[in-house]
């Protein structure tokens, strides 16, 4: 199950650029829904809002689960944070600093284990830890004058957010995306049964 | 300028248990143009990969060899050029000349070299835009021109083209042939993959045809193959020009109208010109309506129109009361499970309409939907798996089946909600000679049960073998003819 | 927006470079002036970057919003300090709550317009050129991305698409945010799905094109980088500092 090999192919490139480009679309699409309906549901209640906000560091965990290679993180969200910002996102390249922290802190599980495993355990912690980047920039940029109960508050739901649906919601994605047969030039598309 | 030798080749794709091609032998002398055929599956497309190194190792299991002048494909890829199917996925930059020039940077031509280079290439395909005109904005016949100024522009000694027309409507697919026939020198061995085969005979002074289970299943000339092997090849679903096709006709005269759509206009948001300019249509049971004319004409957009997938932005759509069935208004606003029981809509993408893990439950999901009890659901999934020759793959996801089985699954998936009106955008497009005639056969049988059924398309023989009316939109003067 | 304009020609690595120099510095302060003279000099320099006042109104509308929106989110969970000048139910509201809030505001404003100013007329093109040629990122990734950036237009009408098609199966989600969640998502795997393949499909046919073929890449769109994208770099830097000094001097 190991691949040794981490030169990153054309395909491994491009197959990454265009799931983050993809996503960038997606984002779209969950902004306009953010924005509309959610916002109605949580505007009452800001923290809760950071409930939801695991769908935004969904590259950074399905790029590394379905090429494996070192980098595959930090290239899927920063890509798809710069796609957001071209589509006219109105926050410019705050959104590629964001797309940073986030890629790097969700790299870190991976790189944690060489690059060895590629499990649920260790999508759930890439999540947390990009969710713990995303909390941090949030209270920097945002929320700095917040007191820290909530400040607290606020980390750990974004965390458990983050955990869930982009650790292991991008696990059991990347598990269906295997199921199609799209993956079969890659590790993730191999432990799949042959079609 | 380039012989090509294929030995005992055989190729596997990674994940797959069956061989795309398996113990080929052929030799093509320098400077000729062959053109390959085969059924879907044959494995066609993966010896034009093999021929252009793009087999790499990590992808698949090889077998046996394919040398250009006697050197290994992998070590002579630079003497090689491909134009592949979609226009979209093989251009890269945003700019015309940009992309030309991506060749001959990725082969480290000197930078003083490279416009030079690509003026000519233009030139050669008949290009006739700016060299910053953007990509995007191109027509899909004029992005594979670009696409063969490209491949071009290396001065390839082979030139494979991979079904470089079939995306294209009529007019579209005459451009890039004459760019064929006038840009590719003479002593430029080609390989041409199609499936309408009559247009690209010209092209070409050989015919070779593949068989299912690798070898080959003829080789000469292209008289010669199609007088000796004509039936052998349309029973293998090859498109043997000349080879005849059944007639479908309706049963009776055309029914009542289901449908009728008056002064119906579609502009997008924000767009400055019309996507479908004010039309009227009839859609009447027990009729087959075809839709023809130019891309870019409206027709996709007349087939969502009358699907009620989308409101039209002045005129209306009226449902008889027949089809209506108790539901009010326009079909745009009818509830959707109570629209895909009544107007079934078969998009040009088989694949945009999957929406569940398995192919039974793909099929099950209109009967479901409807609230049919669980035997009758079953019974309805059964009877559709049998007709769609689809039961082996009941149990497979939707998206690993091969073109043809997508296709037969959007309409089989659109026909178990039981529908009076069925709306389809190119449902032949790119389907081996058998799968066409199946789906063919199941579209009339439906029409003579009392169905309406209505086919945007670009295919002469889908307009000759079931079309009882045709419709031409797009170029003046609009209307039905 | 006129193509021409003098700074759209300075190297775009410069020009991301002086938007991050000039507003990153402004995440140390929290007083309203900062932000205030920040935003000033953002909207003086636009048209050297060839965004008019309307176009960057125009791009900047939600994020108006969003600056408000941070307005509501702070003021009733931030540290209470100073006079108390309302009180809403449980909650009291204080000046030093007001006012940073209000600092805060503008400084999400302040902070974001340098980018979408830079950005209005960033050609991804030349901006992977600089990249290449200047950041010495590999061509891989750098024109990998560019390639997959040309599918955005068409990503966007398979999504139309997609949503249309599930519409016709049968299915629509209604008004129920959890289920219109639940279609997002559906929706969104299909998509993903497309744009693996299309993926795949690009990469072929750029190798096919020699991409990555070991071959050392020449270019032939050049990007340099020269003294004046350096004193552009600079430029911003020093502005920074200087409205920076400016409101230190005032004592904020």
């Amino acid at each position: 199950m190991r691949d040794t090999n981490r030169r990153w192919r054309t395909v491994d490139v491009l197959v990454v650029s265009v799931l983050a480009v993809a996503f960038g679309v997606v984002f779209w699409a969950w902004g306009l829904l953010w924005n509309g309906p959610f916002a109605a549901v949580f505007g009452a209640f800001k923290p809760a809002s950071a409930i939801v906000y695991g769908v935004w560091l969904l590259p950074a965990v399905v790029g590394p689960l379905v090429i494996r290679k070192p980098g595959a993180g930090l290239f899927c969200e920063v890509l798809a944070a710069i796609v957001s910002a071209l589509l006219g996102s109105a926050w410019g390249l705050t959104v590629v600093i964001y797309g940073l922290a986030q890629g790097i802190a969700g790299e870190a599980a991976f790189a944690a284990l060489w690059y060895r495993s590629f499990r649920l355990p260790v999508a759930v912690a890439a999540g947390a830890l990009a969710g713990l980047a995303a909390a941090g920039l949030d209270l920097v940029n945002y929320y700095p004058t917040w007191s820290t109960d909530w400040k607290l508050l606020y980390t750990g739901l974004v965390m458990l957010s983050a955990a869930l649906v982009a650790g292991a919601g991008g696990w059991l994605l990347t598990r269906a995306l295997a199921r199609t047969g799209v993956l079969r030039r890659f590790p993730s598309g191999r432990d799949v049964v042959k079609i | 300028m380039v012989e090509v030798q294929v030995r005992d080749l055989g190729w596997r794709h990674a994940g797959r248990r069956e061989w795309a091609l398996r113990g080929l032998d052929l030799t093509i002398p320098s400077g000729q143009r062959v053109l390959l055929l085969g059924a879907s599956g044959s494995g066609k497309s993966t010896l034009l990969r093999a021929l252009a190194g793009l087999l790499a190792a990590d992808s698949g299991d090889g077998e046996g060899e394919a040398l250009l002048d006697g050197v290994p494909v992998a070590r002579a890829r630079e003497r090689v050029g491909i134009v592949f199917q979609d226009p979209q996925t093989q251009l890269v930059l945003s700019r015309c000349g940009d992309d030309v020039a991506f060749g001959l940077e990725n082969r480290g031509v000197p930078p003083e070299r490279i416009w030079p280079q690509v003026a000519r290439a233009l030139r050669r395909v008949g290009f006739p835009y700016h060299l910053d005109h953007s990509t995007a904005a191109l027509s899909g016949g004029e992005q594979q021109r670009l696409a063969l100024a490209g491949a071009l522009a290396t001065d390839p000694g082979l030139l494979l083209l991979d079904e470089p027309t079939a995306n294209l409507d009529p007019a579209g697919a005459a451009l890039v042939r004459t760019a064929l026939a006038e840009a590719v020198r003479a002593d430029t061995t080609v390989v041409l993959v199609e499936h309408r085969i009559a247009a690209a005979l010209p092209l070409v002074d050989r015919v070779v045809a593949l068989g299912p289970g690798g070898g080959l299943l003829a080789d000469g000339p292209p008289e010669t193959v199609f007088a000796d092997h004509g039936p052998a090849l349309a029973a293998a679903g090859v498109w043997v020009p000349g080879h005849p096709l059944p007639r479908l006709p309706a049963a009776g005269p055309a029914g009542a109208p289901l449908l009728s759509a008056e002064k119906v206009r579609y502009r997008r948001h924000g767009a400055d010109r019309d996507a479908l300019p004010a039309v009227d249509a009839v859609v009447r049971e027990g009729e087959a309506l075809a839709v023809v004319g130019p891309n870019g004409g409206g027709k996709s957009t007349l087939a969502l129109l009358l699907g009620g997938l989308i409101a039209p932005t002045s005129g209306v759509l009226r449902a008889a009361e027949d089809l209506a069935a108790g539901l009010d208004g326009p079909p745009h606003r009818w509830p959707a499970t109570g629209l895909s029981a009544r107007i079934g809509s078969v998009f040009q993408n088989p694949e945009h309409q999957f929406v569940r893990a398995n192919v039974r439950d793909e099929l099950a999901l209109g009967p479901r939907l409807a609230g049919h009890p669980r035997e009758h659901v079953d019974a309805t999934v059964d009877d559709l798996l049998d007709r769609l020759g689809l039961a082996a793959l009941a149990a497979a996801n939707p998206f690993t089946l091969s073109g043809g089985q997508a296709r037969r699954l959007s309409v089989g998936a659109a026909l178990a909600a039981a529908p009076r009106v069925l709306v389809l955008d190119e449902p032949t497009f790119g389907q081996d000679r058998n799968t066409w005639i199946a789906l063919v056969q199941l579209l009339a049988g439906l029409r003579d049960a009392g169905a309406a059924i209505v086919a945007v398309t670009h295919d002469d023989e889908l307009l000759a073998t079931l079309a009882d009316r045709v419709m031409s939109l797009g170029g003046p003067p609009t209307g039905e003819r | 927006m006129t193509r021409r304009a003098a700074l759209t020609r300075r190297n775009p690595l410069a020009r991301v470079g002086a938007a991050l120099l000039f507003s990153l510095p402004l995440l140390s302060t929290l007083d309203p002036l900062t932000p205030t003279l920040a935003i000033a000099v953002s909207i003086a320099v636009a048209g050297a970057f060839g965004v008019s006042v309307a176009a960057l109104t125009r791009r900047s509308g939600p994020l108006l919003l969003g600056a408000v929106g941070v307005l509501f989110s702070v003021v009733p969970f931030a540290e209470p300090h100073g006079q108390v000048v309302a009180a809403v139910g449980p909650l009291e509201i204080t000046d030093g709550v007001l006012v940073d809030a209000v600092g805060l505001g503008l400084r999400v404003l302040a902070v974001a317009l340098p980018g979408v100013i830079v950005l209005a007329t960033m050609d991804p093109t030349d901006l992977a050129d600089a990249l290449t040629q200047n950041a010495r990122l590999p061509a891989r990734f750098a024109y990998g991305s560019l390639a997959a950036l040309r599918l955005l237009p068409l990503l966007r009408s398979q999504w139309q698409q997609l949503v249309l098609a599930r519409r016709s199966r049968g299915l629509s989600p209604g008004r129920n945010p959890a289920a219109q969640a639940r279609s997002l998502g559906g929706v969104a795997f299909s998509l993903l799905v497309g744009a693996i393949r299309d993926g795949e499909r690009l990469a072929t046919a750029m190798d096919a094109r020699g991409f990555d073929a070991g071959i050392a890449r020449t270019a032939a769109r050049q990007q340099r980088f020269t003294g004046g994208d350096w004193a552009l770099v600079a430029g911003a830097a020093a502005f920074a500092a200087t409205i920076l000094m400016i409101t230190a001097g005032l004592g904020m």
